[in-house]
């Protein structure tokens, strides 16, 4: 997926992606199809990410690429297409996820006390793997078990760790995505990344080099 | 630094955004502790998996009924022409 390089705000924009919007602010379809052909896959993977549900990550994708067309003459050029799309299909997302629960609240302000450092938990199960990423990433079987990691986080560790570190998003633009301060994203995409870590090593760890920590060392 | 201290900042070392005398403390501390070297090398090799993983695909048809929709869309808002001019809201 190496499209996401030009992704994010805070990098150079290509010059094709400035000509194809001015084009497309002009009315030219062409040039809007072009625009978006490579988001579409990753805005429905984005939503499958969130809600695990194909016809709803088919709504989202729809409703997000709507509304870049009902908001493409507003659209202020402050980041790249890509990061404008992916937080209004996030919001999308999250509409929906509030929709399936009645009390609780996805994401917002956290009643929990678990936005803070204080009680982070410690790694416990410790062992280098013995495959790398990327013979993992190679061997499609491994593919449902990744996905069943993402989905037994909790919604809000879930939202972060898509936006950030599968969508490469900056913490400030995940922030704004979520409507969080920078420092719950922060302490949120830690215990998103310790609990698929945890699980994960749990997988793929090597069983005859399982560590014992120290923590009261310094 | 201790273990503790390692795990807050471990999201500003695995990003690479850290300070740098956080960073030489980050670097001491992992010189001297195995197990947090295997768990910082953990975390960066889950973050990989996702990042670089499965792609998820659109099912054809609704690729096809996306793209007529977005089309119908367009259509109505400005017309067939390329030429139309927008008008900002």
């Amino acid at each position: 997926m190496t499209g996401k390089a030009e992704l994010g705000s805070q990098r150079p924009r290509e010059s094709t992606e400035i000509e194809l919007l001015h084009r497309a602010k002009n009315g030219d379809f062409h040039a809007f199809q072009s625009l978006i052909s490579g988001l579409q896959p990753r805005v429905y993977g984005l939503a499958f990410r969130i809600l695990h549900q194909s016809q709803d990550a088919e709504d989202v994708t729809q409703q997000t690429f709507m509304s870049l067309i009902e908001h493409l003459a507003s659209f202020r050029e402050e980041s790249s297409v890509a990061t404008w799309a992916l937080k209004i299909a996030t919001n999308h997302a999250l509409k929906i996820l509030r929709k399936r629960r009645t009390v609780t609240m996805v994401s917002m302000t956290d009643m929990t006390g678990e936005d803070n450092y204080s009680d982070v938990p410690h790694p416990e199960f410790i062992a280098p793997w013995s495959q790398t990423a990327e013979v993992i990433v190679a061997r499609s079987e491994f593919r449902a078990e990744l996905d069943e990691a993402l989905r037994e986080l909790d919604d809000k560790y879930r939202l972060v760790f898509v936006l950030r570190d599968i969508e490469e998003l900056s913490v400030r633009e995940t922030a704004e995505a979520l409507d969080l301060t920078e420092s719950t994203v922060k302490v949120r995409l830690l215990r998103a990344r310790l609990a698929l870590r945890e699980r994960l090593t749990k997988k793929f760890g090597d069983a005859m080099q399982v560590m014992i920590p120290d923590h009261n060392h310094s | 630094m201790t273990c503790e201290e390692l795990l807050k900042a471990l999201n500003d070392y695995v990003d690479g955004a850290e300070l740098a005398e956080i960073c030489e403390e980050f670097a001491q501390h992992l010189a001297g502790c195995n197990p947090c070297q295997v768990v910082v090398d953990n975390i960066r090799q889950t973050i990989t998996l996702y990042r670089d993983g499965y792609p998820y695909e659109m099912p054809k048809r609704f690729e096809e009924r996306l793209t007529q929709s977005l089309q119908s869309r367009w259509e109505e808002k400005f017309g067939t022409s390329t030429e139309y001019r927008f008008r900002p809201e």
